[in-house]
This record gives C-alpha cells, structure tokens and sequence, in this order.
C-alpha cells in the first residue's frame, strides 16, 4: 500500500513538474512575433535579430528545461529513494 | 511493447580506488575526442602558402569562422580562447550527432555538460579576478547593498548550474520523445493492423509498419537541428560571459 502511494506521488508529481513547459511557450512565442515584427520593420537585420532571438529562446527554455529535469527525478531517481526510506 | 529509457550503461569497473565504473560516456566521449583529433590532423596535413588543396580551404573555413565568432563576442583581446571554444563546439556537436547512429550522445549525461560547464565557470572566475583582482572579485559580491550577497553568491552558482541543465535538458528530452513515440507508433501499428481478417492480421500486426519513416522527421529535429543549436548556444554563452566577466 505504502508502495503504491509512494509510485502515485511521484508520478502525479512528474506530471505536475511538466506544467513547468507553460511559460516558456508563452515566452518563446512572443519573443518570435517580436522578432519577426523587427524583421518586418527592418529586413536588413535579419542575420542579427535571428541570432539573437535563438539565444533569447534558448535562454527562456531554461524553466522548462528544469521542470523537466525534475520529472526526470521524480519518476527515475525519486522512487528508489522513498522505497528505501519505508 | 519495451520503452527503454536509461542512462549511461556500466561496461564493466576498474578495479582501483574502490572502483571506477567505466560507462557509455566515457567510452563515447573517447571516441568523440579521438573523431575530432583524427579531424583535425585530416585537414591540416601538408599545409600549403601557395595552391592550396580543397581539404585546406574547408580548415581555413573553419579556423576562421571560429576566430570571427570568438573576436565579434568577445573582442581581440580575447582571441586566444578562439581554440577552446572551437573545442568545445565541436565536443558538443560531435558529442550529440553520435545519436545518429544509434550510440549514446555523450552530451545526454549530466557528468558531460556538468564538467564543461565547470569549466567555463573556472574561467569566469579568473577573468574575473584577473581583471579586479581578488579584492575586487570579493567586493562585487557586496555589490549594489551588503544584504544581497547571499542572492549575489546564488546567481554566480546558478551559472554553470543553468548551463549544464539546458544543454543535458535539451538532448536528454529530444531521445526521451523519440524513445517514447517510437513506442507509441508501434502500438499503433498493432493495434489497426491486427484488425485485418485471418492470417494477414496476424502476419501483419506483429511487423511495426507505422515505424518507416515518421520518426525520422523527428530526429532532423532533435538530432540534427537541436544538437547545432545547443552547441551554439553553450559557446555563446562561454563567450559572453567571460567577456562579461573582464568588464567589471
């Protein structure tokens, strides 16, 4: 019973962690309309505004990328360590 | 139906210092390195002023295209970490293509991104000290008001830490996604085919038919494209902030 409860948790967990890809497709998305906005504006800096845009995405990714991390744990590593507790 | 999600496989364990597990990583990211030497010396052999050989153009190319990247991010004064970024590029680009022949990417470990981004804070931290010397260094943690040098402190760790989650994050999702699509498509497969009346259901619900084919859109992505990216991305980072670092 213990077990079960504990597999529960850190699957619910694992998918709550996943909410964490929310914000950073709200952010990532807006950061490309700007872009493309910009390079409406001014096709000429095209080169630049797209490279700048990756670098912003990829650094907006972070959060997510954590969320994901942390489902990782919780359904690989987080397991093994509640099992050893009980 | 087997979904095999896993780390890096233990080969086997040196027998000293209690004992050293010798992984998946350690014997590609060897490979790896002997890839990019084995590069290295292909295109510079026999190096020429004058008629110079197509393998020469194309190291000159890359030697160059580094050198740009590292002087337009970083300054001249900089231009010696041009080689150490250039290696790391290709560490990471070569490290994350190996999952196009189905080995596995040394850059899916932790262990990997983690150590180069140890490194990159190595080098932040002397630049730093370097530039204001190490009273400086010290100082700037105080700085804009005393009371914040603890959240100072936590932002200078959480560099490599961020560093080293969104390279590993990003490889390590792309084959979790493959892994798990793979899977689902030959459910898939089995599950509409063996709908078919008589033998020619049973023959044709065991083959993965829905296999051919769509996985291979997904992995121009996750292999090809984000691979390029993050390895751009984790040496523009490098970049700015040792350039960052030097400017304080």
């Amino acid at each position: 019973m213990e077990r079960a409860i504990v597999l529960m948790g850190c699957a619910i967990g694992a998918g709550l962690a996943l909410i964490a890809g929310i914000g950073p497709g709200i952010g990532e998305g807006y950061a490309v309309g700007k872009a493309l906005e910009s390079i409406g504006r001014q096709p000429e800096c095209k080169g630049d505004v797209t490279s700048t845009m990756l670098l912003g995405c990829a650094i907006a990714e972070t959060t997510g990328i954590y969320g994901f991390v942390t489902g990782l744990l919780l359904i690989f590593v987080a397991p093994g360590i509640f099992m050893g507790l009980l | 139906m087997n979904v095999d999600i896993t780390g890096a496989r233990i080969y086997w364990t040196l027998p000293i210092l209690g004992g050293i597990p010798i992984t998946a990583t350690i014997v590609n990211a060897t490979l790896v390195t002997l890839a990019v030497l084995a590069a290295c010396i292909f295109l510079t052999r026999d190096l020429k002023i004058r008629a110079v050989s197509k393998r020469q153009v194309v190291a000159e190319f890359l030697v160059e295209t580094a050198q740009k990247f590292v002087n337009g991010n970083m300054g001249e004064k900089f231009a010696y970490y041009g080689p150490f970024v250039a290696a790391l590029f290709a560490s990471s680009i070569f490290g994350s293509l190996l999952s196009l022949v189905g080995m596995f990417p040394p850059t899916s470990d932790l262990s990997t991104t983690g150590a180069w981004a140890v490194m990159v804070f190595v080098l932040i931290t002397y630049t730093k000290i370097k530039t204001g010397g190490l009273g400086g260094y010290l100082k700037g943690f105080t700085q804009p008001i005393p009371i914040l040098t603890p959240f100072n402190v936590l932002s200078e760790l959480a560099t490599p830490i961020s560093m080293a989650f969104r390279h590993f994050g990003n490889v390590v999702s792309g084959s979790v996604i493959s892994t798990l699509v793979y899977a689902a498509l030959a459910a898939a497969s089995h599950a509409v085919l063996s709908w078919l009346p008589g033998a020619l259901g049973d023959i044709l619900g065991a083959i993965p038919i829905l296999q051919v084919g769509i996985p291979a859109i997904l992995s121009v992505y996750f292999d090809l494209f984000s691979s390029a990216m993050q390895a751009f991305i984790f040496c523009m980072l490098t970049t700015l902030y040792i350039a960052n670092a030097a400017e304080e």
